[in-house]
């Protein structure tokens, strides 16, 4: 019994100026203790994903269609309390930005006792401080730290804090998005290692969101690719990057620098983000895409079962190929 | 032929009404108020002629009388028609409120423009004064200044006016100090334009929004502290037949319960005010897209 | 940097801005066309009445040694001490009274109007405020805005007087005028607030009248007040509850109200209060307006009743003491953000 399964997602934003499809019939599943990453470029509806996990997708969002079920329970027919108990306990999500996701005027001691009392509300207050001071330990930030408040830490230490709240309850996901992108090289690879140093100690999944797809090839089970809302190749991490067949996908690993390469090229794919306000009938792909042919302007692609658990939503011939 | 200018300005408005509507409910709101003020204006501009009274002329009906189908808003204690004052009662207070936004315009936007422009300690100087000003409490101010004038109309607005200036001057301020770093400004510069035409061609154009809706509201408050001003006695001494005094002698009124003598002029001041506040809320609204989903 | 010496830097801030306000005061009243001895006896003094008046109010000196006198007046602390308030001349009615002691025995029940009223007006703002924010585009937050924008437009004393018919003549529920029940004493002498006073004696009974006789002006000058306050709120919590944290907070599943309180409102409750006391002369204007409705012996009738009796140095001296007491309150509201946000102090 998979952890997380989700089928046939749909999120949609209502503006004023028109509805915009972030997240499209996106289906996939998760065991407990895998990693999945979820790449893609800004807009292409990998934080929505995440966030309609834990139903929190801001206003005008709504989750459209589809079902999002965790241990078999369907949380987009769960109550509003019983989605809020499963938040930070179950569920935990990890923000993007470190500067602004924690309380500006709360101690960080405050952060972590709130959160335990509201989920364990018998537990005392002492027992609570000491539990957090054990996290603190555990994320490599010194205890007597405590009871500062957050502007007194750096960006790095501000995510670690992060983790650890959401950690704190031994949670069966974690949701990251984009928990690097915020920081410094060196300090996203520390940051990296501890997301997966407390992965082992504890045995939860992992959602890792990143438009950098290197990360996710080094540190996940799974991989899906995202575009215009749309999972355009979804596949073992080993086989993507062995095989990929769609042609973002090719583009993306492409574009990674090599640096053993002397006088490289750096490669990019060509034409510009999808408008997702006026979208195109057909492929979403198709204006950016070499392969691209009649077929792609009249429907979007089916996804496609390639076998070995690879997916890609690609018109392709027999042989399991691109067109030319 | 002057039926034919009403239709020629008509025919130029409509595709800016029509525009404006399509802008959603800032739109609409920026449209009532205008209806409003306009109907107000109108109002009081032909009130000599539509009154069923001579405003002014006491003892046409009985004394405190309630509304009835002769007096449909009733009598005061001189026996005056409220009708007939609620129509022609406007005039002091636009008048005043209109010359008191003029003068606040006419000394707030070029000190503000100039002093933000040239900067350093000129603008230190100017702002000093301007915040110290601003902190005041409006209406103070507004009764030392009548106090020390004296009444009448241009008294009134001259004493509200010197409330309003900082805050044309503040705004103002800040819209050109963002917009004196911008690129373009600095590319104007390279370029060799004179200060004139940076100030007057770059710089000013963009002010102008933040003008207006600013310029709205001051009428709305410039139009509650005329109200004001005449319940405390430093409004106009001539019998001119105005809400705010109505007001005024009204309270005398109070205990035999006679509401009709203030709820009138006092419905009319409202809505007066709001019909500006409308306007400018609406015009700031459609300015900000962050508040605007 | 430290509490303490931010609000030592802050107070000694205040001074020029002071400086300022107190000349501009006196440039209003003496530079402006008019000389108010002669307006005062509305230009039918004799000569000799004007002189001997000049001369009482040093009038007759040069005006560069009229301002020196009248800062220097203010700033003595000995006379301060001596009268328990400060130096602000003398007045041109009764031309042996000191004006300052007459504003300081008015003074009084306009700061206890003004408290109330505030109250009232953060109370509703506040909660009105958020309410609205956490139902974005709703009706209720329409409602709410709308309710907002109306009583910005509504004239302070009509308002007044509305309730004064309503509740007073017509229900005769609660009284329309002065402190308190005419037929009883006000309380020992403390602070001058008759509602602390009647606490400090003990006495219920004051307590009861004098709230009552505070409640129509207070809720009057409140709800007015309060317009500003709801947009004020809603503005910046619709800001704040966007803001990363506050999901974050609801992504560890806590409770909304939690989020709400502790998390969005905790957070701008700082600007919000700070623009609270910008607004506070505001209400210092609707105050004069509430007071002469009310017929409420503050302050603001003092004023006004002077204006009559054309006493302009009265008149300064009250101004003066606007002035002052909105530079007081500001310094508490900076003194105040400083305390509660530890941001601003490190």
């Amino acid at each position: 019994m998979p952890l997380l399964e989700i089928s046939s997602l749909a999120v949609d934003y209502r503006t004023s100026r028109g509805t915009v499809h972030a997240v499209e019939d996106v289906s996939f599943s998760l065991e407990k203790g895998e990693t999945l990453g979820l790449a893609g470029e800004s807009g292409s509806g990998k934080s929505t994903l995440g966030l309609s996990i834990m139903r929190l997708v801001p206003y005008p969002g709504i989750i459209a269609k589809g079902r999002i079920k965790i241990d078999e329970k369907d949380v987009l027919e769960l109550s509003d309390e019983n989605m809020r108990s499963i938040r930070g306990r179950k569920v935990a999500y990890v923000f993007q930005d470190p500067m602004i996701s924690l309380n500006p005027v709360k101690r960080i001691s405050a952060h972590f006792t709130q959160l335990i009392i509201t989920h364990e509300p018998k537990t005392k207050k002492e027992e609570a401080y000491g539990r957090a001071r054990d996290i603190l330990k555990k994320l490599g930030i010194l205890p007597e730290r405590i009871n500062d408040y957050p502007h007194q830490f750096s960006g790095g230490m501000r995510q670690r804090i992060m983790i650890g709240l959401a950690i704190a309850l031994n949670p069966d996901l974690v949701i990251a998005d984009e928990p690097t992108t915020a920081l410094d090289v060196i300090v996203q690879a520390k940051i990296l290692d501890l997301l997966e140093s407390l992965r082992k100690i504890y045995g939860m999944a992992l959602v890792l969101i990143s438009h950098d797809v290197s990360i996710l090839l080094e540190r996940c089970d799974k991989i899906i690719v995202m575009y215009a809302g749309h999972m355009v190749e979804y596949a073992n991490s080993t086989e993507l990057y062995k095989n990929p067949k769609h042609p973002y996908t090719q583009g993306l690993l492409k574009s990674i620098p090599n640096i053993e390469l002397v006088d490289q090229k750096l490669s990019a794919i060509p034409g510009s983000p999808p408008n997702m306000l006026h979208p195109l009938k057909g492929c979403h792909f198709l204006p950016r895409c070499a392969y691209a042919n009649e077929k792609c302007s009249v429907k979007e692609p089916p996804l496609v079962d390639m076998g070995n658990n690879h997916f890609v939503r690609c018109f392709l011939d027999e042989e399991g190929a691109n067109g030319e | 032929m002057s039926e034919n200018k009403i239709k020629s300005v008509l025919a130029r408005c409509i595709p800016g009404l029509t525009s404006l509507a399509k802008k959603g409910p800032s739109g609409w709101m920026i449209i009532v108020g205008m209806v409003i003020v306009l109907g107000l204006v109108v109002m009081t501009a032909i009130g000599p002629w539509i009154s069923p009274y001579n405003p002014s002329a006491s003892n046409v009906g009985p004394s405190i009388a309630p509304p009835n189908s002769q007096f449909l808003m009733g009598t005061n204690v001189l026996g005056q028609d409220m009708l007939s004052r609620v129509l022609c009662g406007g005039s002091i207070m636009l008048q005043v409120a209109a010359l008191s936004v003029l003068i606040c315009f006419i000394m707030g936007v070029p000190i503000g423009l100039f002093s933000s422009y040239i900067g350093g300690f000129v603008d230190s100087v100017f702002s000093l004064v301007m915040d110290a000003l601003y902190a005041f409490p409006g209406l103070v101010i507004a009764i030392a200044i009548a106090a020390m004038l004296g009444p009448g109309i241009i008294n009134m607005s001259l004493s509200i006016a010197v409330v309003y200036i900082p805050t044309y001057f503040r705004i103002v301020r800040s819209q050109v100090l963002s917009i004196k770093e911008l690129a373009y400004t600095e590319a104007a510069r390279a370029t060799g334009a004179k200060w004139h035409t940076i100030l007057f061609r770059y710089i000013f154009p963009n002010v102008i929004p933040s003008i207006v809706v600013v310029t709205t509201i001051n009428f709305a408050d410039a139009v509650l502290t005329a109200a004001g001003l005449t319940f405390i006695g430093l409004g106009v001494s001539i019998d001119i037949p105005d809400w705010g005094l109505d007001l005024t002698k009204g309270r005398e009124l109070l205990a035999s319960g006679a509401w009709w003598v203030i709820t009138f002029p006092g419905i009319m001041i409202i809505l007066l005010a709001l019909g500006f506040t409308f306007i400018g809320e609406g015009l700031s609204e459609l300015q900000n897209p962050k508040l605007q989903r | 940097m430290g509490l303490r010496v931010y609000i030592i830097t802050r107070i000694l801030l205040t001074i020029p801005t002071l400086l300022l306000l107190l000349t501009m005061v006196f440039l209003i009243m003496r530079v402006l066309p008019g000389d108010p001895v002669d307006l005062h006896f509305e230009r039918k003094g004799t000569p000799e009445q004007i002189a001997q008046m000049r001369q009482i109010l040093g009038l007759d000196k040069p005006l560069w040694n009229q301002y020196v006198d009248y800062l220097w007046g203010i700033a003595d602390i000995g006379y301060l001490l001596r009268h328990e308030y400060p130096n602000l001349g003398k007045s041109m009615q009764v031309t042996s009274q000191d004006v300052g002691g007459q504003i300081f025995s008015v003074f009084p029940a306009t700061l206890e109007l003004a408290i109330y009223s505030m109250i009232i007006a953060s109370v509703i703002g506040i909660l009105l405020g958020t309410v609205s924010s956490k139902s974005y585009n709703s009706l209720r937050d329409h409602l709410i805005r709308g309710f907002g924008t109306i009583t910005y437009a509504i004239p302070v004393f009509f308002l007044g007087i509305v309730f004064q018919l309503i509740f007073g003549v017509y229900l005769h529920w609660l009284p329309v005028s002065l402190r308190i029940n005419p037929n009883v004493e006000p309380p020992a002498h403390v602070t001058g607030l008759y509602t602390f006073d009647s606490i400090f004696e003990g006495n219920m009974v004051k307590l009861v009248e004098s709230l009552k006789a505070l409640l129509l002006p207070s809720l009057t000058l409140g709800i007015i007040l309060s317009g500003v306050f709801i947009r004020l709120t809603r503005t910046n919590m619709l800001e704040t509850l966007r803001l990363d944290f506050v999901t974050a907070a609801r992504a560890r599943g806590l409770k909304e109200s939690t989020v709400t309180y502790d998390y969005a409102l905790r957070n701008a409750f700082l600007p919000i209060l700070t623009m609270m006391g910008l607004q506070f002369a505001m209400l210092l204007g609707g105050a004069i307006l509430t007071e002469t409705t009310f017929t409420w012996p503050g302050l603001g009738s003092y004023i006004v009743g002077r204006i009559n009796y054309r006493d302009y140095t009265a008149i300064q001296g009250a101004v003066v003491m606007f002035g002052l007491f909105v530079a007081l309150v500001s310094l508490v509201v900076d003194v105040l953000y400083a305390y509660f946000d530890p941001r601003i102090r490190l």
